[in-house]
């Protein structure tokens, strides 16, 4: 009973660190006004380059560097998936491109640059590993995993990521709320003419909450390839609907990322619920059921996003301007 | 006082234009569609080293190379473009259904279920009536539940819809689990009877899908144009004040134009079923759900543009399909492509909406 | 002796066609209180706005103590210790009072919000102004709203504040504090300046009065040498002679009776108070009032496009059915179709509310009538007709009738929209503004068109800025005034509908023998 509670927290911390990276990502991207649709493919590139980086170091280097190695990939994932914010800035911000539609079309073209790219440059088989990569990103790097029994198992037994992950969340909590970058960000989310009028900046605070967002979303993508998913890179459409979990994760937390914290691991728990709650319960559920299951996240939200539509509290709104373009009129 | 009026004047200022001739339009979405092929070849080259030229050429041989190469063209055309016809009037209402995808798979299970169920006891004409019936409600449904919630409460709509395709992705794989017991894939639906499946036409069953799709995409051209429904769409999307201000009850006409867009996308679920695949998955969309929203957004509602899109695309997807295979890369080049292409036809939006003014060299200021 | 603390120097400023500043030159003084009165589209705010760094004047220079200044931006403005406060508040609703002000300054390395409440609570303090720092602004009132930009202006260390219009959405004790706090200012040596067009204000809170006229500057006087008559000659000028028609119609019938209309906004503020007239067909009866004063408000009423109060009655008598009256309350625009009352209705937001501006004119001409008869299908082959009819008699410049009205200039635009509401036979037209923008010719045009629909009976109902075009068009004026009537004239000099405008609370007895 107790170890299958364990193991499925176990199991739901690390999914939650995935969607967690991209939940927090967008949220700052949103909270610019930004409404990016193209996460998942923004996580697919921040996976890809990731592990590719990782992949070439540990195969070309004499002596593969565990440090080294962690730090090409994180920047080389950062950076990719900044570039793809790019193109989403470039378009939506200076040619005023619709919001929605060039989000969905980064996400065609994330995912296929990555799989392309996945599959023909490291091998033809669209499946291969970096077990060095991924043994510097799984290292357990807080004392005590093994020593200090099930407060360690379930709290200290991860890669770094997954504690980079509550850090980022605390700090991008702080800057949101506490700096004046962050309140000059949600001005021009919320408000981008009184932002303008304050003497803010509108253009440049949308585009580095974007790259920066989507930069942060890439890092989700690399978690699930080099820790998450054991280093091995599979040619297939997992990290989509990773992507729109995230998206979804965004909303539920009603753009908050501290309640990204909870509701990461919540989603996470949901997730792996079918397998670990029958047992707990000491019920048999059909397989087909299960299925059923993986909607919980999903319908969660929903009901999130209903509740704060009927609930009218400002707070839980998104951004007001979250989807419109802004420019300046002349009169 | 010239310095301030030299900085005052910016190096490159942009200002609304709508004065644009057709033929501009066209010319400037020429560029843009060949920049990004140049692009797109620049990269093939780079990345593989193949001769761009080659390249296009075997993708031409994609759609064109043999007549049934061509059909599957035509196939998936249709199931894109009747998406795109699907989404036309929630996209003119601007109302942004993200959710084409799970309104198609909420179809394709309303038909499947009647397939499976009734396939041995009603004559196959009735019984595909019946998937039509269900499939169109089910849709529609589907649509109509975020719909009432933006008329009402005015929940956001892109965020419910889009949700709402992983819950259909949720229901169809449990469904689908359900369906085929100990099998590891859910095989054709009623392979020996054939019951729910359309007649041979020409010698295939997509016939009709392609025959459907093509006299939707003059009912809905006709619909958007000239229909009072079609009226009340334009005004509503346009401004909701006007709409007030001309006695339209907004409410009504959103619920009911998206529930429409769904019945469509309901209804793609019934062709995908009944004329393509026979058999339903999680992916029985394909994407085409959200492909389909960039095809409508581009073709500006008019649905015959959007035969012209949807076709650009398909072609895209089939030659870079042979590109792999013929070059030994990998199909998913097609996305890469596709998404490239996408970027410059949105980024060319701008020119025909916009003009850039540049200062003009040493003007006097008094 | 007297120091400047601002010196504007021949600007003028355009808008495309329109010349919202010619030439002008003023100053404003260290330590005074300066009005600057004009009427609407007198280009009062337009010249603030210069100051204030949100429009860069086409030419003409500003000195800013006795320096020439560039003011490009509000941040070079807040630089030059100049704030202004707009009529549109410039406030993020979902932040608290302190986040407001402090959004966008630079100063400090660390960001102290301690610090900056507590700088803020000297302010307040200093100057009496009830704000509470963490007080979120959605939660605010309008007043509150407004001594908010104020106490933003001041943090940022303004010298010299303008007040756009600060009056407009205050109650009369709100106001009084409002002149406190600006007198309070003056003493602490700001200059303070006050965009107004009413006179009882003027008079008692400012020093000297600027006023300006159709852009142009007029002149400026000591408020002491000023009475509420002199203000108001200099600011509507001498009467101009319009030549404007006006055709005696016998045989008046009451067509519209209105009857205690009470409406409130969507913030809360009562926007119609009491509201009762009539209107008679063969009659222009003019609306006038300071822009806001409840005029959009009160044809909406009509229109069926607001919902009032529950004392409101208003009435129509069907001219097609015996004069049988009809209640109007309750009803939508269709349903008023529906019982077959012809009513029309120009609204002020042409392109936003009365056109669709992406369809041409065909398409607008069936805006209201596109739902007739049973077909599904529209029929546009009378809607053809009519905007054929109408480019040619109006003389509409357009490329062709499919055209999307968006691209058409203004006066063109007003041609459409008016000539498909006269076009529906109306009982009784309702027009906003319907010349604003508009060159002299089409706003002849347009007069001669009102008349004609008089001439044939229609009840005309006018809603003007203008008041030389509203003393000669109409047969009978109406003055709103802060959501209530204060009066209902006819042959009044434009002087006294002036006076009308700025009244508060409404009838004031001395001017009950203009009232009918």
């Amino acid at each position: 009973m107790l170890n299958n509670l364990i193991a499925w927290l176990i199991r739901a911390i690390p999914f939650g660190t995935i969607i967690l990276y991209g939940s927090m990502g967008e949220t700052l991207t949103e909270k610019s006004g930004n409404l990016n649709l193209g996460v998942p493919g923004i996580m697919y590139l921040g996976g890809y380059a990731g592990y590719l980086c990782g992949y070439l170091y540990e195969n070309h280097a004499a002596n593969p560097n565990a440090f080294v190695c962690v730090l090409l990939a994180l920047l080389a994932a950062f950076a990719a998936s900044a570039l793809g914010g790019l193109i989403f800035s470039f378009l939506t911000i200076t040619l005023r491109a619709n919001q929605n539609v060039t989000g969905l079309a980064l996400t065609t073209f994330g995912m296929g640059v990555a799989n392309f790219g996945g599959k023909f440059l490291l091998n033809e088989s669209g499946y291969s590993s970096a077990p060095f990569s991924n043994a510097a990103f799984a290292y357990k790097i807080l004392p005590g995993a093994d020593s200090t029994g099930i407060f360690g198992k379930i709290f200290l037994s991860y890669g770094f990521l997954v504690y980079m992950a509550i850090i980022m969340a605390v700090i991008l909590h702080f800057v949101l709320n506490r700096t004046r970058v962050g309140l000059n960000l949600r001005a021009v989310g919320e408000n981008p003419a009184t932002a303008d009028a304050a003497g803010i900046h509108v253009t440049l605070y949308k585009y580095l909450a974007t790259c920066i967002g989507a930069g942060i979303s890439g890092l989700g993508g690399l978690y699930y390839i080099l820790d998450y998913n054991n280093g091995i890179w599979n040619t297939s459409d997992q990290i989509e609907a990773l992507g729109w979990l995230a998206v979804a994760l965004v909303i539920f937390t009603t753009w908050r990322p501290l309640n990204g914290i909870w509701g990461a691991y919540l989603f996470g728990v949901l997730y792996w619920l079918y397998q670990y709650l029958p047992n707990l319960l000491g019920i048999t559920i059909s397989t087909y059921a299960i299925d059923l299951v993986q909607m919980i996240p999903y319908m969660v939200t929903i009901v999130v996003l209903i509740v704060v539509s009927l609930h009218k509290k400002r707070e839980n709104q998104p951004p007001a301007s979250l989807g419109i373009a802004y420019f300046r009129e002349e009169r | 006082m010239n310095a301030a009026a030299h900085v005052k004047e910016p190096f490159v200022r942009m200002a609304k234009r709508n004065d644009l001739s057709l033929k501009k339009k066209i010319f400037i979405r020429a560029i843009a569609i060949l920049a990004a092929l140049l692009v797109d070849g620049i990269f093939i080259f780079l990345i593989t080293g193949l001769n761009p030229f080659g390249v296009y050429g075997v993708m031409f041989a994609g759609s064109f190379g043999t007549f049934m190469k061509f059909k599957w063209v035509l196939r998936d055309l249709a199931t894109l473009l009747i998406v795109g016809i699907a989404l036309a009037p929630a996209f003119k209402m601007r109302f942004w259904n993200i959710g084409a995808e799970g309104q198609i798979l909420m179809g394709g299970l309303a038909s499947a279920v009647c397939m499976i169920y009734l396939g041995n006891t009603l004559p196959n004409w009735l019984l595909l009536l019946v998937m039509l019936v269900t499939s169109v409600l089910c849709g529609a449904l589907w649509a109509f539940i975020p719909a009432v919630f933006k008329a009402i409460w005015n929940t956001n709509e892109t965020l419910f819809t889009l949700m709402m395709n992983y819950v259909a992705t949720s229901i169809v794989a449990c469904c689908t689990n359900f369906f085929r017991g100990d099998n590891a894939k859910m095989a054709l639906i009623n392979m020996g009877t054939k019951a729910g499946w359309f007649p041979m036409i020409l010698g295939q069953r997509y016939t009709i899908n392609i025959l459907v799709v093509f006299v939707l995409t003059i009912l809905m051209y006709i619909y958007l144009k000239y229909t009072k429904h079609g009226y009340e769409i334009s005004v509503v999307g346009e401004s909701e004040n006007t709409a007030r201000y001309a006695g339209i009850d907004v409410k009504k006409v959103m619920i009911r134009t998206i529930s429409i867009s769904g019945a469509i996308c309901g209804l793609a679920g019934y062709l995908i079923l009944a004329g393509k695949d026979m058999s339903l998955s999680t992916t029985s969309a394909g994407g085409n759900g959200f492909t389909a929203i960039i095809v409508a957004w581009l073709a500006k509602f008019n649905t015959f543009y959007m035969v012209l899109i949807s076709f650009l695309l398909v072609f895209l997807d089939k030659g870079a399909s042979d590109i792999a295979s013929a070059f030994q890369v990998n199909d998913y080049m097609s996305d890469i492509v596709t998404g490239v292409i996408l970027f410059f036809i949105l980024g060319s939006e701008f020119f025909i909406n916009y003009k850039l003014i540049f200062r003009k060299g040493g003007a006097k200021n008094a | 002796m007297i120091e400047n603390a601002l010196e504007i120097r021949h600007i003028t400023k355009t808008f495309g066609p329109v010349v919202a500043n010619r030439d002008v030159s003023m100053d404003i003084r260290k330590g005074e209180i300066l009005s600057v009165l004009g009427e609407n589209g007198s280009g009062k705010t337009t010249l603030m706005n210069m100051i204030a760094g949100i429009y860069y004047p086409d030419s003409g220079q500003i000195f800013v103590n006795g320096k020439e200044a560039a003011i490009r931006s509000p941040g070079d403005a807040f630089a030059l210790g100049i704030g202004m406060i707009h009529q549109h508040f410039k406030l993020v609703d979902v932040f608290t009072a302190a986040e407001n002000i402090v959004l966008g300054l630079k100063e400090g390395k660390k960001f102290d919000m301690k610090g900056a409440v507590e700088k803020i609570r000297a302010i307040c303090d200093r100057y009496g102004f009830d704000i509470t720092p963490d007080q979120k602004v959605y939660d605010m009132t309008v007043s509150q709203k407004q001594t908010l930009e104020i106490v933003k202006v001041l943090y940022r260390g303004a010298d010299i504040l303008i007040l756009d219009e600060p009056t407009a959405v205050l109650t009369p004790q709100e106001t009084d504090r409002l002149f406190q706090v600006m007198r309070e200012m003056k003493a602490d040596g700001k200059s303070v300046v006050i965009i107004t067009h009413k006179l009882h204000e003027v008079l008692a809170v400012s020093d000297r009065v600027a006023i300006l006229r159709k852009g142009e500057y007029v002149d400026t006087v000591e408020t002491k040498d000023a009475t509420e008559l002199s203000l108001t000659e200099m600011m509507v000028g001498k009467k101009v002679t319009l030549d404007i028609d006006r055709p005696v119609v016998k045989n008046k019938k009451l067509r519209l009776a209105v009857e205690k209309v009470s409406c409130v906004n969507k913030e809360g503020v009562t926007v119609l108070d009491d509201v009762s007239f009539e209107a008679f067909g063969g009659e222009i009866l003019g609306i006038a009032g300071i822009s806001g004063s409840g005029q959009k408000e009160l044809l909406e009423a009509i229109a069926g496009l607001q919902l009032v109060g529950e004392q409101s009655s208003i009435t129509f008598m069907d001219p097609e059915n015996g004069d049988e009256p009809v209640p109007l309350v309750g009803q939508n625009p269709r349903k008023i179709k529906e019982l077959g009352i012809h009513l029309s209705f120009v609204p002020e937001d042409r392109l936003g509310m009365g056109l669709v501006g992406s369809m041409g004119m065909t398409d607008n001409m069936m805006l209201k009538s596109y739902e007739d008869g049973k077909s599904f299908f529209i029929e546009r082959k009378a809607p053809k007709a009519l905007a054929e009819e109408i480019k040619e008699d109006l003389e509409v410049v357009t490329p062709g009738i499919n055209t999307p009205v968006r691209r058409l200039s203004g006066g063109n635009v007003q041609k459409v929209l008016v000539g498909r509401e006269i076009a529906a036979a109306p009982a009784v037209l309702m027009t906003a503004y319907a010349v604003r923008g508009l060159d002299i010719n089409t706003s002849y045009a347009i007069y001669r068109l009102l008349n004609e629909q008089k001439e044939k009976g229609v009840a005309v109902i006018y809603v003007g800025e203008d008041l030389d075009v509203l003393v000669e068009l109409c047969d009978r004026i109406l003055v709103l005034c802060g959501g209530k009537v204060s009066g209902i004239v006819s042959g009044a000099t434009k002087e006294e509908v002036g006076l009308l405008m700025t009244k508060v609370g409404g009838k004031d007895p001395a001017e009950g023998g203009m009232t009918e």
